[in-house]
């Protein structure tokens, strides 16, 4: 027995996903509330990965309207522009910014779509029930959690630019279509990480251990 | 089913750990996958009291005043927060504004009050009224207040406006900036299975 990491799920415990209390699982096909603020226990995350899947593919979809249309149209005199995001970066770029177009196509183009794929990833071991490497695993989603909501990012770039940029006749911004894409993006993978539930990674684990016991 | 049992289980892997005694204000992880499992509690709650009285304080002021300005041959605009979302909401973009508005205002607003109105209440070792409700609120809203998202947003929008137009950095900018530091500050001080076990304690004395 010592040596073996249990599991509260293993000792018949179910721990509150609100307070965080341990107690006993109720039996088999009832449900059970905490004791202590009587939220309904669940012993995972229900249809954790059946949840994630729909919110990613919607993600997935989305990904493509946000980078193809324009998120930002410049009116002026002399003639009208319609930007992308990678046209933005390519833009701040060109103007000498490096260091920003960096930080812009980070946030807005790369960690979005390294964080669909580090979900997708995630999915599928936990759906094969894999036992590789569980705590780079745990650590990719930390990640993927910590690092979403930096997407942000543009949609904030654009509002201030349209707020800011209303001079009449010499120039005018108003925010694309684009954006509400990319906003779409970073909402859906937002849902989609908290769906996850990171404790699916190790469950595999602990079957393996007890059959080999 | 009375006695809490003295254990934790970790959110991300389960693994079932005892708590260990630690000096106050240092992060507890998981022996398994490193996750965070807590905060050690400081004796009281009064230094993340602080942190978000004076939040809510620099709060108002950064939606009262003008965030940045814009100076083009002659004619001049500002704008705050408020007014940004306003524009937003007048060019037809109505999903994008109301995003910008829950994630920059509404969400960091309630985060403060209800923050204040705990600590307040488990300050005089009393539990807030609708206690776990608020929690529950507290937990589910966390994750969608992105104002240091916002505060990167205003930097990249003003550099790239420096090109073609003279920028007035305004008061709400600096607020901005404070007030992120403040709120990262309240959040570190404040430890939420610390206040579960506060709130359960004085419930027991409550009701012997």
């Amino acid at each position: 027995m010592s040596g073996t990491p249990l599991t509260a799920a293993a000792c018949g415990l179910l721990s509150c996903h609100v307070c965080g209390l341990v107690s006993k699982a109720p039996p088999e096909g009832t449900t059970g509330h905490c004791p202590r603020c009587s939220a309904r226990l669940h012993r995972r995350k229900p249809d954790s990965v059946a949840r994630a899947w729909a919110l990613l593919s919607a993600a997935y979809i989305m990904y493509l309207p946000a980078n193809l249309l324009p998120i930002m149209e410049t009116g002026s005199l002399f003639g009208s522009q319609n930007d992308t995001i990678l046209s933005g970066v390519i833009y701040l770029w060109h103007s000498g910014s490096w260091d920003l177009a960096v930080v812009v196509f980070i946030a807005s183009i790369m960690v979005p779509f390294l964080k669909m794929v580090a979900l997708t990833l995630l999915l599928v071991s936990v759906q094969r029930r894999a036992s590789w490497l569980p705590v780079q695993r745990t650590k990719l989603y930390r990640l993927v959690e910590l690092v979403g909501r930096w997407s942000m990012l543009d949609i904030y770039v654009v509002t201030i630019l349209a707020a800011l940029v209303q001079l009449g006749s010499l120039a005018t911004i108003t925010a694309g279509p684009a954006a509400l894409a990319f906003g779409a993006v970073v909402v859906l993978t937002m849902f989609a990480a908290l769906q996850f539930d990171p404790r699916l990674i190790w469950d595999p684990l602990q079957k393996e251990r007890t059959e080999h016991d | 089913m009375s006695n809490p049992l003295p254990l934790i289980a970790c959110h991300e892997c389960d693994l079932l750990q005892r708590e260990v005694p630690a000096p106050p204000g240092r992060v507890v992880r998981c022996g398994r996958c490193g996750a965070e499992l807590y905060r050690s509690a400081h004796a009281t709650v009064d230094r993340p009291l602080a942190f978000s009285l004076a939040a809510a304080v620099l709060f108002i002021v950064a939606n009262a005043y003008p965030i940045v300005g814009l100076a083009m041959q002659g004619t001049r605009k500002e704008t705050t927060l408020l007014g940004a979302v306003h524009a937003l909401w007048s060019q037809e973009m109505h999903l994008i504004s109301a995003l910008v508005f829950l994630t920059t205002l509404l969400v960091p607003a309630i985060e403060l009050a209800v923050m204040i109105h705990l600590l307040l209440a488990l300050q005089r070792g009393r539990t807030p009224a609708g206690f776990t409700q608020i929690m529950r609120v507290l937990q589910s809203v966390s994750p969608w207040g992105m104002v240091e998202v916002f505060m990167l947003g205003i930097l990249v929008a003003l550099v790239k406006l420096t090109h073609f137009a003279q920028v007035i950095p305004g008061i709400a900018l600096w607020t901005f900036g404070a007030l992120i530091l403040l709120m990262a500050a309240a959040a570190a001080s404040f430890d939420i299975r610390d206040v579960w076990d506060r709130a359960s304690r004085t419930r027991r004395e409550d009701s012997p």
